[in-house]
């Protein structure tokens, strides 16, 4: 699905990821985890293409074509999904416009409006969220449920969740790991978090650890839970 | 020289066929000389000759944008028509008739815009707006009509709000003024739907000088539309209106405007609306071309608990700049004051906010809200704020506001995570950010609005 080949990931001249070699294979669940600053947001992000990431060397591939250079919007329509860590607020541009932009015609917007409402409902979001400009005076947990609406509606192939669980109470975090598992069905899927409690609804395939930039260690749901337990210290 | 071109505002390269041309540049004998062309009474004459004093009087304004380039002697100063010019769709310049059809006018506004107006299908419409008009004794008409059918009302108060000695450019309008609308809504009247100039038809209707009044009796409601968001083509470099609005005890008027001018234009138009005791104006301004603009529309509230309202919005770009604002002068008490103000500037366009709020002794118990965000686009854009609030009693609430933000990287990123391409993804947050005032304008108008931003972001246009 995604292969990451002997990269090496700079932002301001500083060295974040050191030559990271990973395989992504389809239809599985990865959870990355690692102390703070370690560098799993710039993996997300890097793979998303954030222009603030500098690759120095190494390659990106999605199902098998060099996505390294392409524009981050082309690697969303060739199905990457990134949910961020702290969703953004936009003034004056509710979800539906910016779905509806991002469909670009795909969906009837008639279609698109109901499928919103209803995905709403089951994700427990208010009304007056959906209508409001995006994520205005959204709590922590409404923004994170907004980032898997907007996954859902938009049907990616590989999704990244970036501490889709930090700041979410327990309810939120249950409706929200019942739609990434819905969501398993022969999609890939790389959880980022510092937390078992959503890997436990989630059950990964693999559970990769990285700490100063290098992937250090690669597990079953295990070694999530050891980490748990006795923190990373024993892996670095 | 049969294939000079003149400038008639929505009318394009329209072959000149006219009876009368004045020379280039301005005198007292060219003055008189419209006055008696136009069949005036001597009291205008008189208007438009001491207003020329005083054009030649007053001095450039020196305190906003850069108007050194206006070469008064290069201009015509009254073309007479012989007739309605007959231009139509196929000979307006591609790139204006391809952003037509990017933005979609409808086609109506398109005939009116390539001067065919009077063939178009919605005359229909139009008559029974007439017909309903004239059943409520509303009276609209160019200003040369109002002028010559309701000559004591426009006497009694032309002139009267923005008098020619107020600035050069009032000054120059006065003396050379043609066309525009003269409104008049009697007491009572509530106009339910908006007026737009071209209901207006068969009139000699636009120009460089145009010059509008509206009268809005006690307790009546009138919103009058002018402009369109389709870029303006003409070949004349500068556009000076005056507008006079009156609205009496208890009336509302809206006036909404969207400019966009071929960015070769001065825009300096003074517009001003005396409002008497509990009544309400609402300016609601939108510039997005011309090369130069100078305009604060301004609410002189004179009556008790009077309120006025000035929601604008100003877009640069390149080789442009919008120097608006707005003016709240309270002279009551209890009136109340709201200014928003949004603005953009991209690809080296300038923007600034020139505001002033003035709030005498007598209006106690006075509010005023002032808000002015800018949004810059890029590094090499420019915008300055200057408010001014002259208060002067210790009874007002008053709440100011400015902001100014650059595009955020962030944001354009998360938007891109979406799949909306970059230029998309500016024209959503640009045109997020201007909805407080665009959900203010009718439908249609919002929505062209809109998709002219998502073409400037996206540069396809321009």
């Amino acid at each position: 699905m995604i292969s990451l080949k002997n990269l090496n990931v700079y932002v301001s001249g500083k060295q974040i990821l050191k030559n990271i070699n990973f395989d992504f294979e389809k239809g599985k669940v990865y959870a990355l985890m690692g102390p703070n600053g370690s560098g799993k947001s710039t993996l997300a992000n890097i793979l998303m293409g954030h222009p603030s990431y500098e690759i120095k060397s190494g390659r990106i591939f999605f199902e098998g074509e060099d996505i390294t250079d392409l524009p981050v919007e082309k690697r969303s329509q060739k199905g990457i999904f990134l949910s961020f860590q702290q969703p953004l607020s936009l003034s004056g541009v509710n979800v539906f416009q910016l779905l509806r932009l991002a469909l670009s015609g795909k969906k009837d917007p008639l279609a698109l409006k109901k499928e919103i409402d209803t995905l709403a409902k089951k994700l427990k979001i208010k009304k007056e969220l959906i209508e409001r400009s995006l994520n205005d005076g959204a709590s922590g947990g409404e923004k994170k449920k907004m980032e898997v609406l907007q996954a859902a509606v938009l049907e990616p192939k590989f999704l990244i969740f970036d501490e889709v669980d930090t700041g979410v109470d327990v309810d939120a975090l249950k409706k929200i790991a019942s739609f990434i598992a819905d969501f398993k069905k022969g999609r890939t899927i790389l959880v980022i978090t510092h937390y078992n409690r959503i890997l436990r609804y989630l059950r990964p395939d693999k559970v990769l650890v990285i700490i100063d930039g290098e992937i250090k260690k690669v597990g079953d749901h295990q070694l999530a839970e050891e980490i748990e337990k006795e923190g990373y210290e024993k892996e670095s | 020289m049969d294939d000079l071109t003149f400038d008639y505002r929505y009318g394009f390269r329209v072959k000149e066929n006219y009876v009368f041309k004045s020379r280039k540049g301005l005198d007292r004998k060219l003055v008189a000389e419209i006055s008696y062309l136009k069949k005036e009474p001597k009291w205008m004459t008189k208007l438009r000759l001491e207003a020329y004093d005083n054009f030649v009087k007053k001095e450039m304004p020196s305190w906003g944008a850069d108007l050194s380039a206006i070469n008064f002697d290069d201009i015509y100063y009254y073309i007479k028509p012989t007739e309605k010019p007959a231009s139509s769709w196929k000979d307006l310049p591609e790139e204006i008739k391809e952003t037509y059809d990017k933005i979609g006018v409808p086609q109506a506004e398109r005939d009116f815009l390539a001067g065919v107006s009077a063939q178009y299908e919605s005359e229909v419409v139009y008559k029974s707006i007439k017909k309903e008009l004239r059943r409520q004794g509303v009276i609209f008409l160019d200003m040369d009509s109002g002028l010559r059918e309701y000559p004591e009302i426009v006497k009694e108060y032309l002139g009267k709000i923005v008098p020619s000695s107020d600035n050069k450019f009032a000054a120059l309008n006065t003396a050379v003024w043609s066309g525009g609308s003269f409104l008049y809504v009697p007491k009572g009247v509530k106009v339910s739907l908006p007026l737009q100039a071209y209901f207006r038809i068969n009139a000699e209707a636009f120009g460089q000088f145009e010059r509008t009044l509206i009268i809005a009796e006690e307790g009546s409601y009138v919103h009058y539309i002018e402009g369109c968001t389709a870029p303006v083509y003409t070949t004349s470099s500068l556009h000076a209106a005056v507008v006079e609005i009156f609205v009496k005890k208890g009336a509302r008027v809206r006036y909404t405007t969207v400019q966009n001018w071929s960015n070769n234009v001065y825009n300096l138009v003074t517009k001003r609306a005396k409002v008497e005791e509990q009544g309400v104006m609402e300016w609601v301004d939108c510039n997005i071309g011309s090369y130069i603009t100078m305009k604060y529309p301004s609410c002189v509230l004179s009556g008790k608990g009077a309120r006025g309202e000035v929601l604008s919005i100003a877009y640069a770009s390149k080789n442009q700049h919008q120097d608006a604002g707005a003016k709240m002068i309270h002279l009551a008490p209890n009136t109340s004051s709201r200014i928003i103000s949004k603005s953009i500037a991209k690809g080296g366009g300038r923007t600034s906010y020139r505001g002033l709020v003035y709030v005498s002794p007598m209006a106690k118990g006075s509010k005023v809200y002032v808000s002015c965000d800018a949004l810059l686009m890029d590094e090499i854009s420019r915008s300055d704020t200057y408010p001014t609030m002259k208060i002067k009693n210790k009874d007002v609430e008053v709440q100011h506001e400015a902001t100014v933000e650059k595009i955020g990287e962030e944001k354009l990123f998360y938007l891109q995570s979406r799949g909306i391409k970059k230029g998309e993804a500016e024209g959503l947050l640009v045109n997020g950010f201007i909805e407080p005032v665009t959900k203010e304008i009718p439908l249609e108008y919002t929505v062209e609005l809109n998709r002219l931003i998502n073409l400037e972001m996206s540069g396809s246009v321009g």
